[in-house]
């Protein structure tokens, strides 16, 4: 085997991978607050367009992505404004936040189609990516890949060992516990969506920045429901997300090179595989049933409080 | 402080006036935007959404969008009713489109009364079994139907796509991926001498007037209208969840593949790789619009073809994409979602005690 495609592969499947960790750990701090939000793929694309414009108009990434997370947060504050103070039905409002950001975006992204954003610059680790076959692949990339890494790390965190993050899980298992115990459920969950949002809209502005880096109408292409299956997947643990990811990715990534292995069936099949994978993924998961790898207990429970 | 109470009983006139209320607000949002990309409102209003209708042809097409929209709005109301997120209707409608496709084409070229209703049956079984699927791992394994009928439309849209450029690709077609085109005997007549209009459309109408005497006169739909709202109220009354999750999957999946198969063959005429501009999603759209009552589907199925002519319409005249169709799509549902609210509650002003 050639070490260096082997390499090349590693790369490029990190970097596929990447725009659904933030995705999904976006969906992750939302469903933990017990916010079943179907609406990540329209917070991803609004974000690639925000990120893209943003980048465009001369700044520097930090502000670029930056933008799609702002972007991506008033997005998401639509959706918190309908779900928490109008009680809509969650499910409904989610996918009418999906249409609206594709559209959206459509309309507002017509003028910047055919344009590439600037190069991001690389950040080469010193003697990691000095490591043969490994080197390269892990230790030689843009910033938001680390970013991503550190994401998971910190909300891993911050869910574990922090009172806040403690509150916020307790919201998410059962918010007339919570509510009775004098936590705000409203506010706590407009927080989780406000930041999930965030980190959808970075993860949409990764593909737009990095990724192609151009923008096209539809171009998150679904993404943003893997995203939500990523987090049943990783049964709600951040570090698991990006392990999920990863695999996506790596499936991804070996469907264009299956040529390369000498591998001769119809691309689609191999397309097919996330979608099925998640599927078993979830049956296993659901299946078993256990402790701590269940669903957050109010995740997509409207709350209300009676008088 | 605003608190709200929910109310005893929901007036059918406070429904009709939420959706009222939606519509107005979505036009002048619409407005707002036009005028935002420097567009007079008014006039470019009439030039999307009222010109179009201007004629047989412009009539002719808003039947041929509204057909599975109304067809699978019908499945989907029923569906909702009784608490099954069924969100996968547009892979049905692949796998009908699909189905019945491959009967049409297995009999080519053959004549006879029972090659149209067989071809019909392949869609309907098609899509049956697809939305059989997530109903089978919801009851056996409590595996989440939202998630495993939406990956499933995904693993439906490349199964059609590996089929159109494979098997069932045209042998004389240059090896574009589309199949052949469909012979009479397995086409759906058109209703006009113009547009796309075709008999689809009367079955639509149909399946709207079976799908409101089901929901108001069987028992069946009294059960799962029960399930959906009170899920111990019905566990109370012996009623088996497991059966509602299998009917309301099983019968979405069933409409929505001859929505598919009826897309095929009175539509397109031929297995192409994109059979559906999403009318699975946007049947999720007017089943809210329609408030889950299957007869005003009718209406709400029109309105929202009627915005899939608007956005091709502002795409030719005012240069806009035609993905502004779903701004206007997404608009109408947050704000029918929203008015919802004064619907099921009574909102007051003060402090919650």
């Amino acid at each position: 085997m050639d070490y260096s495609l082997l390499s090349s592969i590693l790369h490029a499947i990190l970097v596929a991978s990447t725009p659904l960790v933030f995705a999904g750990l976006g969906a992750l701090i939302q469903e933990r607050a017990g916010v079943l939000n179907l609406g990540i793929e329209g917070l991803m694309i609004v974000g690639a367009l925000a990120g893209f414009a943003t980048a465009l108009a001369g700044y520097p990434l930090l502000v670029s992505v930056i933008a799609a997370a702002l972007a991506g947060s008033a997005l998401a504050a639509i959706f918190a404004l309908l779900v928490l103070r109008l009680y809509a039905n969650p499910v409904a409002t989610g996918l009418a936040l999906t249409l609206f950001g594709l559209g959206l975006s459509a309309l507002a992204g017509a003028q910047y189609v055919g344009q590439a954003a600037p190069q991001v610059s690389v950040w080469t680790i010193p003697l990691l990516s000095q490591l043969p076959v490994v080197g390269h692949a892990l230790f030689s990339h843009d910033p938001l890949v680390y970013l991503s890494i550190l994401m998971a790390a910190l909300l891993w965190w911050f869910l574990k060992k922090t009172r806040a993050g403690l509150i916020l899980r307790a919201v998410g298992e059962n918010h007339a516990s919570a509510h009775s115990l004098g936590f705000s459920v409203m506010g706590i969950r407009f927080l989780a969506i406000a930041a999930g949002g965030a980190l959808a809209g970075i993860g949409g502005s990764y593909l737009t920045l990095v990724q192609t880096p151009l923008f096209v109408e539809g171009m998150t292409a679904g993404r943003g429901w893997i995203a939500l299956a990523l987090v049943v997947f990783a049964s709600w643990r951040p570090f698991r997300v990006i392990a999920g990811a990863y695999l996506f990715g790596s499936v991804t990534i070996l469907q264009l090179h299956s040529q390369a292995f000498g591998i001769s069936i119809p691309a689609q099949w191999l397309s097919m595989l996330p979608y099925l994978v998640t599927i078993m993924a979830l049956v296993m998961i659901s299946a078993r049933g256990e402790k701590g790898l269940a669903a957050p207990g109010s995740l997509g429970k409207i709350f209300r409080v009676s008088r | 402080m605003m608190f709200v109470e929910p109310r005893a009983v929901t007036r059918w006139y406070h429904e009709w006036l939420a959706v009222l209320v939606a519509l107005i607000l979505t036009l002048l949002t619409a407005s707002v935007l036009l005028a935002a990309i420097g567009l007079d409102p008014l006039s470019s209003l009439h030039r999307i959404f009222i010109k179009p209708l201007n004629s047989v042809y412009g009539i002719s097409e808003l039947l041929a969008k509204a057909t599975p929209l109304i067809t699978i709005g019908v499945a989907l109301a029923l569906g909702f009713r009784a608490g099954v997120w069924n969100i996968g209707a547009e892979g049905q409608l692949v796998m009908g489109g699909l189905c019945g496709g491959a009967v049409a084409l297995a009999f080519w070229g053959i004549d006879g009364f029972w090659v149209m209703p067989l071809v019909l049956l392949g869609g309907t079984v098609g899509g049956l079994l697809w939305g059989a699927i997530p109903a089978f791992l919801k009851v056996r394994f409590n595996a989440n139907e939202i998630l495993v009928s939406l990956m499933l439309t995904y693993v439906a849209i490349l199964l059609l796509s590996v089929m159109v450029h494979g098997p069932l690709r045209d042998p004389d077609g240059f090896n574009f991926p589309e199949s052949r085109l469909f012979h009479d005997a397995a086409t759906l007549p058109k209703l006009f001498s113009a547009g796309r209009g075709h008999l689809g459309f009367v079955f639509a109408i149909a399946f709207a007037i079976v799908g409101t005497w089901v929901v108001k006169r069987w028992h069946l739909g009294f059960e799962m209208r029960v399930t959906g709202l009170s899920a111990s109220a019905a566990k109370f009354a012996g009623y088996s969840r497991d059966r509602t999750v299998w009917m309301a999957l099983l019968i979405g999946g069933a409409i929505s593949g001859f929505a598919g198969v009826v897309e095929v063959t009175g539509n397109i005429g031929q297995l192409v790789p994109t059979i559906s501009p999403s009318y699975g999603f946007t049947a999720i759209i007017v089943a809210f619009l329609a408030r889950l009552h299957p007869l005003a589907v009718i209406p709400a199925g029109l309105l929202v073809a009627l915005s899939y002519l608007a956005g091709e319409a502002a795409q030719l005249s005012l240069g806009v994409p035609a993905a502004s169709t779903q701004v206007f799509q997404g608009l109408l549902l947050f704000f029918l979602l929203g008015t919802s609210l004064f619907v099921n509650y009574r909102v007051r002003l003060g402090r919650v005690a």
